[in-house]
C-alpha cells in the first residue's frame, strides 16, 4: 500500500468531495468534515514529502498499464512540495471559508466544489502525463468558475465571463499544442516525451510547439501580455475564494511552465530570451498596475501578476541557482498570497469597505490584529529576514552570473514598487484617520460574528503567518529543498528512470 | 402538451426506454455504448414522461431528488476504482474481473461498476438540470 502513497492526497480529496455532497444541505456538518479532512490531508502531504525526500521519486501506474501507454502519476520533490503547499493553503482556506462565507452561498455546494478544486490542483501537480495534465486543468477551470459565480452578483458574473473566456482560450491553445506534440512524437507520457522530442528532426515545428505551450500556460499563469482576466475577476468573489485563487491557481500555470520547459523542451536562445522579456514586462506591468489601484483586492491581484515575473525570470535564466530561486519564490508566494487575500477579507468584515482611500484607523481600533497582518504584508515585500528576501537574493545572484542586468534591474524595481505599495497600503488602511464609514444594516460585521467564526477566520492567518516566518527564519531548510528541486529539474534523468523503468520491474 | 396519444404512449415508452438504456450500459465495455449514453437515454425516458404527464407526476414517480444520484454514482465509481487497491493490492483503477461469464450481464468486473456509477451521475445531473429549468419557467 505504501508504494501508492502518492495518490492518497487525490483519493482523499475525491472522497471528501463525495461525502460532502451527501451532506448537501447541512452546512455545519460540511464545515466539520472539510476542516478535519483538510487536516488529515496536511498530515498525508507532510508524510509524502518526507517519504519522497528519503526514497526519491515515486510513481504509480494508474490502471496498471505500463508507462508510456497508461497514465502515470509521479511525485518527485517538486510535486510533493507543491502538494504540501496546496494542503497548507487548503486547510487555511477551508477554515477561513467556514468562518467567513455566508450560509446562502454555502448551500449551493461551496465545500464539495472547493474540494474538487483541491483535487484538480493535486492532480495537476502529481500527473506525469501531458494529456492528463490538460484534464486536471479543465477540472480546475470548471470548479473555479463555479466558485467564482456562487452567489450570482452582477460584478461576480462580469468577472467570471472574462475569467472563463480567457482561460478556455488558454485551454484550447494548450490542447492544440498537445495535439501537435502527439503528432510529432506519438507519445503523451512526459518522461517518454523528453527523449522523443529531442529526436524529432523538424526543429522549427518543435520550437513553434514550445511557443504554443508557453502561450497556453502563460495565460493561466497571468503573465504579460495576457493577464487582464486576473485583476478583472479576483476582486469579485468572497475573499475565501480569492485567497485560494490568488495563492494557487496562477501557480499551477507556473508549475506547468517549469515542468514542461525543464523536462520536455530544451530551452534554446530564442525561448530563453522570450521568457526573460516576458518576465521583465510582467514585473513592470504588474508593479505599475498595483500603484494606481485603490481597491485592496485589486492591489493584491496586480501584485500576484507582478510576482509571477520573478518565477518566470528564474526559469528564463535556467541555471541551477536561478531555478532554485524561482522554486523558493513559488513556495513563499503561495503561502503569502493566500494569506494576503484572507487579510483583505478580515479587513472587509471589520469595515465593510475595500477602498483604501476610505478605510483607516485599523491600527487604532484593532492593534493586535494589525500586528498580525504585518507578517504577510512585510513578508511579501521581503524585508530581511522575512521570507520574500531569500529567493530574490538567489535570483539576483543568478542574474549576475548570467549577465542579465536588465532582469536584475526589473527585479529590484518590482521589489521597490512592492515596498512602496505595501507602505502606502499600511499608511492608508492602518495608520490614517479614516472618514466615518456609515454602519451598514444586515452586513455581517466582524464584531457580530460568533467567537467560533472569529477563531475560524483569524486562526488560518496566524497559521500561514507562522509558516511564512518559518520560511523566513529557517531559510536554510527551504533553500536546501529548493536546491534539490532545481537539481532534479535540470538533471531530469532520475524522473525519466523512475517513470519508465518502474514499468519493467 | 396534454394529448392522449402522447400520454398513453409515454406510459409504455418509459419502461421500454429504461430497459434499452440498461442494454446500452451493459454492451458498452467492448461495443459502442456505456454508462454515459445509457444515462442519457434513461433521462430522456423521464423527460418524455414529464412532457406527457406533467413534472409533478414524474417527480412522484422518481420519489427521490434526482440530485441525490450524483454523489451515489460518484461514490460507486470511486469505490470501483479503489477496489483493486483494497482487494488485490494493484494500482488504482486496475480492472479486476470475475473469471466466469454471467448470463445477461456478460463479464462482471470493476469496470462495470464504474460504468454504473457514470450512468447514475449522468441521470442525476441531466434530470436536475432539466427539472430546475422547467420549474423556473
Amino acid at each position: 500500500m505504501i508504494e501508492q502513497l502518492l495518490i492518497y492526497p487525490l483519493l482523499l480529496q475525491m472522497a471528501l468531495a463525495i461525502i460532502l455532497m451527501f451532506a448537501w444541505n447541512n452546512t455545519s456538518t460540511q464545515k466539520f468534515i472539510s476542516i478535519s479532512g483538510s487536516t488529515l490531508n496536511l498530515a498525508l502531504a507532510v508524510y509524502l514529502l518526507m517519504y519522497v525526500w528519503q526514497n526519491g521519486t515515486q510513481t504509480v501506474q494508474a490502471g496498471n498499464w505500463e508507462a508510456p501507454f497508461g497514465i502515470t502519476f509521479v511525485a518527485d520533490t517538486f510535486s510533493a512540495t507543491l502538494v504540501l503547499l496546496t494542503a497548507i493553503a487548503g486547510l487555511a482556506v477551508s477554515s477561513f471559508s467556514s468562518g467567513s462565507v455566508i450560509p446562502p452561498r454555502l448551500k449551493f455546494g461551496y465545500f464539495p466544489i472547493f474540494h474538487f478544486l483541491l483535487l484538480g490542483l493535486n492532480g495537476a501537480f502529481l500527473t506525469g502525463d501531458i494529456f492528463n495534465l490538460y484534464v486536471w486543468f479543465e477540472i480546475i477551470i470548471i470548479t473555479s468558475f463555479v466558485l467564482l459565480t456562487i452567489g450570482g452578483e452582477k460584478a461576480q458574473l462580469e468577472g467570471a465571463v472574462k475569467y472563463f473566456t480567457l482561460n478556455i482560450l488558454a485551454s484550447v491553445i494548450f490542447l492544440t499544442a498537445i495535439a501537435v506534440l502527439y503528432g510529432l512524437t506519438g507519445s503523451l507520457n512526459m518522461a517518454d516525451l523528453a527523449a522523443q522530442v529531442a529526436a524529432v528532426e523538424n526543429r522549427t515545428l518543435v520550437q513553434v510547439n514550445a511557443l504554443l505551450f508557453l502561450v497556453g500556460f502563460g495565460i493561466k499563469a497571468a503573465v504579460f501580455p495576457l493577464y487582464f482576466w486576473l485583476p478583472a475577476s479576483y476582486h469579485t468573489p468572497p475573499s475565501a475564494v480569492s485567497s485560494i485563487f490568488g495563492g494557487l491557481l496562477t501557480k499551477v500555470g507556473v508549475y506547468a511552465l517549469i515542468r514542461v520547459f525543464t523536462l520536455i523542451f530544451e530551452l534554446d536562445n530564442l525561448l530563453e530570451n522570450v521568457l526573460l522579456v516576458i518576465a521583465v514586462l510582467t514585473l513592470f506591468s504588474g508593479a505599475i498596475g498595483a500603484i494606481v489601484q485603490n481597491n485592496i483586492r485589486k492591489i493584491f491581484s496586480y501584485l500576484v501578476i507582478c510576482h509571477i515575473g520573478y518565477m518566470i525570470a528564474g526559469l528564463g535564466m535556467m541555471t541551477e541557482v536561478a531555478i532554485a530561486g524561482a522554486v523558493f519564490y513559488l513556495i513563499h508566494d503561495i503561502i503569502v498570497k493566500t494569506n494576503l487575500f484572507m487579510v483583505s477579507g478580515v479587513i472587509y468584515k471589520l469595515k465593510a469597505n475595500h477602498n483604501i482611500k476610505k478605510l483607516g484607523d485599523i491600527y487604532a481600533d484593532f492593534p493586535k490584529m494589525s500586528l498580525l497582518f504585518v507578517i504577510p504584508l512585510f513578508s511579501l515585500v521581503g524585508i530581511p529576514p522575512l521570507s520574500g528576501f531569500w529567493p530574490k537574493l538567489s535570483l539576483i545572484g543568478a542574474g549576475w552570473d548570467t549577465e542579465n542586468y536588465v532582469v536584475i534591474g526589473s527585479i529590484l524595481f518590482a521589489s521597490f514598487v512592492t515596498l512602496f505599495v505595501i507602505v502606502k497600503l499600511w499608511g492608508e488602511v492602518f495608520w490614517k484617520n479614516g472618514e466615518k464609514l456609515p454602519e451598514l444594516r444586515n452586513f455581517p460585521y466582524f464584531k457580530t460574528l460568533t467567537s467560533v467564526q472569529k477563531v475560524q477566520m483569524v486562526a488560518p492567518i496566524v497559521f500561514l503567518g507562522l509558516v511564512s516566518l518559518y520560511i523566513g527564519f529557517a531559510a536554510e531548510n527551504i533553500q536546501q529543498l529548493a536546491s534539490r528541486i532545481a537539481f532534479e529539474l535540470l538533471d531530469n534523468q532520475e524522473y525519466i528512470d523512475a517513470v519508465l523503468n518502474s514499468a519493467k520491474k | 402538451m396534454k394529448t392522449i396519444i402522447l400520454r398513453t404512449a409515454s406510459n409504455y415508452m418509459l419502461p421500454l426506454l429504461l430497459v434499452f438504456s440498461v442494454f446500452i450500459l451493459l454492451r458498452g465495455h467492448y461495443l459502442p455504448g456505456g454508462g454515459f449514453v445509457g444515462g442519457l437515454i434513461a433521462s430522456i425516458a423521464f423527460v418524455l414522461h414529464a412532457f406527457a404527464n406533467g413534472l409533478g407526476n414524474t417527480k412522484n414517480l422518481i420519489r427521490i431528488h434526482p440530485g441525490f444520484l450524483m454523489p451515489v454514482g460518484l461514490g460507486l465509481s470511486f469505490l470501483s476504482g479503489l477496489s483493486p487497491m483494497l482487494g488485490v493490492g494493484k494500482p488504482f483503477m486496475t480492472g479486476i474481473w470475475y473469471p466466469e461469464k454471467i448470463a445477461v450481464i456478460g463479464g462482471l468486473g470493476s469496470a462495470l461498476f464504474f460504468d454504473v456509477g457514470v450512468y447514475l451521475v449522468v441521470v442525476g445531473v441531466t434530470l436536475t438540470i432539466i427539472f430546475t429549468i422547467s420549474e423556473s419557467t
